[in-house]
């Protein structure tokens, strides 16, 4: 009876000290969960802080005499007219009307509060609308980048402001005047990259992602997940099958360097691909996105359970009939999820591209898989790199836009699973 | 062959005289003789004729030169202490245990005097011909009806879809669960029951109209009234089925079987009729494990 006791009372002391453990190493995890919880809000914050101004552009609002006299032109749908046409004069002149002060010799300064690209704006509404000519119009026109900059940073240290003191007030008075205003940048998301920032878009990007992530799963997704099927399902357990084991483990711990260095040499010298391509692209993640797809492949065929698999056998199914009615099913959400996240690594690849050339600057929208593109990283990467600050809020910008394109890939992964695991 | 039998009994019966159970002393080993078996280990006409049968594992040996007859129509139970080989053995009658690596099969095993372990032999039309059903009900997850329907079709065995569902109703009603499942059969397998989960894996099995079933402990993850269900099942179906049962109940292998096959170790120790095996075994490692000795 006593030993019965003794007993009870070491077990109770041992439960006191497991319980310690217990609680001193779950305070271990919350601190670790803590930690990397406050890296990602930091992140956050300093990519939101820094490019949230990105998504807001800076317009002048007036009233534009569109004079054919002025203009050199009294017939909007003659092209060799439209070609010799003024189109920045009646905008130079609609500005000085809406500031008084402004003199004849004042004309340079307030031209260059326009951006280059507002005489653009107003020959395509001309070549749209021929009838405008001899018309008044109020426009909604872009601002030159400083105007841009001055409005949107003007406290802050970090941006240097291009205008001169005679400008700023001009800025200050229209401000005033709600001629000029801010609203949202469409032009980000519907141009390609430029020279001028205030005119530079992410479009060109994210179809040229767009582009080489399909051709990357067109080709990893079936190349992949075949592969996963034969090595666990069909090849015979030797030598050689341990050894295409071994180097599939291994690829996937490359740098993906090697790969963009493997692409160079094969695709581009070799077979005289083009460069810059989205093709070559999506090839050559192909190559790096297949071992991740095999590896989780493999795994979720390996976690089907065996019963299923004696189940169908046991009626006489054949080998292929087991892997395609049973094995396959059951193993796809994982596969799906593997392959996803393998994609989601490919989108956010930046240096095997730099090496096939998707870093160059390309100002078109790419149109077709052999286009000249760049992706989204590549994006980022090339702004990130300019000396001027209001491309860098638009490399925050652009990240943003990354990691909702992730987040949402992410998403996807989970819905998929969730639902074709609710068909079974 | 009989006749050796015979004396190999009565010499291992002879020490059961004495007051004291002799078998701490001897080990298992030294009392069983290699493929010599007690009891009437053969047929005439079988189902089955298996001839020293030896089944390795790497360099393990499972199943140690076993000579048997599985009768027509016959239901034959092994039992035996866990980790004997019965589950070994009946994996050899259809083949499963060729998706197992390390396993080889040596031996003569015929069905209907056709070698088994034909190298051109197709494994799917023998396990169209002999069915199993496993210790975990291992239903797929599907609806009740592809569930049946599945082997049919993979089989070809019906062309039209009322075919198909004469048969899917068919085997369930054999198994005992078209009452209970003619209603939900697009339900999901896996929400049923264990015991119903267990009748719709022989109704799978019965779909594509086996000859012989081979069932390895089929009610073990089962409760006594879905195994009182099953058994039945087992009764019926032996008029139009051989089934080979492994079990670790004596009193199932008693109640639904007409012979008893006793492994040990990997040897056939015994086999005789049911009624023999338990009121009056041959052999004193049978009679130790039947009343409860070991195993
Ligand atoms: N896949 C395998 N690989 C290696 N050895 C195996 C394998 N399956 C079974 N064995 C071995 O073969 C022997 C017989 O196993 P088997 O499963 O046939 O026994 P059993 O009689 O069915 O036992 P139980 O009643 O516990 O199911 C055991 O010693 C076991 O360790
Ligand atoms: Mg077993």
């Amino acid at each position: 009876m006593s030993d019965q006791s003794k007993q009870a009372e070491i077990v109770r002391q041992s439960l006191k000290r497991r319980y310690r453990k217990e609680r001193r190493f779950r305070a271990y995890g919350i601190i670790a969960i803590a930690i990397a919880l406050s890296a990602l809000v930091v992140l956050f914050a300093d990519i939101i802080g820094k490019g949230h101004s990105a998504f807001i552009k800076t317009t002048i609002t007036m009233d534009v005499d569109i004079d054919g006299e002025m203009m050199y032109l009294d017939d909007a749908s003659d092209e060799r007219q439209m070609k010799m046409a003024d189109f920045v004069e009646p905008l130079i002149q609609a500005l000085m009307r809406e500031i008084p002060g402004a003199g004849e010799s004042d004309r340079d300064a307030v031209r260059d509060l326009l951006n280059p690209y507002a005489s653009n704006q107003l020959r395509d509404a001309l070549k749209e609308y021929p009838d405008l000519l001899g018309t008044t119009q109020t426009m909604e026109l872009l601002s030159h980048t400083n105007v841009d900059v001055y409005v949107k940073h003007a406290g802050d240290d970090n941006y240097s402001i291009k205008l001169n003191q005679q400008q700023r007030e001009w800025v200050d008075q229209l401000v005033e005047k709600g001629v000029v205003d801010t609203s949202f940048n469409d032009v980000f998301f519907s141009r390609g990259d430029s020279r001028d920032p205030s005119r530079a878009g992410i479009l060109g990007a994210i179809v040229g992602s767009l582009l080489t992530m399909a051709v990357t799963l067109v080709l990893s997704f079936p190349i992949g997940v075949a592969a996963a099927i034969y090595l666990e399902e069909f090849a015979p357990q030797n030598k050689l099958t341990d050894f295409i084991e071994v180097n599939i483990n291994n690829l996937a711990a490359v740098p993906s360097i090697i790969f963009g260095l493997l692409g160079l040499a094969v695709f581009i010298n070799l077979f005289g691909m083009p460069r810059s391509v989205p093709v070559v692209g999506g090839l050559v993640l192909t190559l790096m996105t297949l071992p991740t797809i095999i590896i989780s492949s493999r795994a979720a065929i390996k976690s089907v359970p065996p019963s299923i698999r004696e189940a169908a056998e046991g009626i006489g199914a054949s080998k292929m009939q087991v892997v395609l009615h049973h094995v396959l099913p059951l193993a796809l959400p994982g596969m799906l999820t593997g392959s996803i996240i393998g994609m989601a690594q490919a989108l956010g690849e930046t240096a095997p591209l730099l090496l096939i050339g998707m870093v160059a600057f390309i100002v078109d929208v790419p149109g077709g898989f052999l286009d000249s593109a760049t992706v989204l990283p590549v994006q980022v990467f090339l702004w990130a790199g300019s000396p001027e600050l209001a491309f860098i809020e638009r490399a925050s910008a652009a990240i943003m836009v990354l990691l909702a394109f992730l987040i949402s890939m992410n998403a996807l992964a989970i819905w998929m699973r969730k639902r074709l695991e609710r068909r079974w | 062959m009989n006749t050796m039998n015979t004396t190999v009994t009565k010499e291992a019966a002879m020490p059961d005289e004495t007051p004291v159970p002799v078998q701490e002393e001897r080990p298992a080993e030294t009392i069983i003789q290699e493929g010599a078996t007690v009891g009437t280990p053969f047929a005439d006409d079988p189902k089955f004729k298996l001839r020293n049968v030896e089944v390795f594992y790497g360099q393990d040996r499972a199943i140690k030169n076993i000579s048997l007859d599985i009768a027509r129509n016959e239901v034959i139970a092994f039992i035996g202490p866990s980790g004997c080989g019965k589950s070994t053995f009946l994996r050899c009658l259809n083949r499963m245990n060729d998706s197992i690596d390390i396993c080889r099969v040596k031996g003569d095993l015929h069905l209907d005097d056709e070698n088994i372990y034909d190298p051109k032999r197709d494994v799917v039309e023998l396990r169209a011909r002999v069915g199993m059903v496993f210790q975990k009900p291992n239903p797929f997850p599907k609806s009740i009806y592809d569930n049946v329907a599945y082997g049919p079709r993979i089989h070809g065995l019906a062309n039209r879809k009322s075919d198909l569902d004469d048969i899917v109703e068919n085997s369930l009603r054999k198994a005992g669960l078209w009452e209970e499942a003619k209603d939900r059969l697009d339900a999901t397998a896996t929400g049923m029951s264990g015991g119903q989960q267990q009748r719709l894996c022989i109704a799978r099995a019965i779909a594509v109209s086996p000859e012989v079933i081979l069932m390895d402990e089929p009610c073990s993850a089962l409760d006594p009234i879905a195994t009182a269900k099953v058994e039945e099942l087992i009764a019926e179906m032996s008029e139009s089925y051989t089934i080979v049962i492994v079990t670790h109940s004596m009193q199932q292998a008693a109640r639904v079987s007409h012979r008893t096959a006793y492994f040990h170790l990997g040897h056939l120790v015994e086999v005789n009729e049911t009624n023999k095996v338990f009121t009056a075994p041959e052999h004193e490692l049978t009679e130790s494990y039947i009343t409860g000795r070991f195993g």
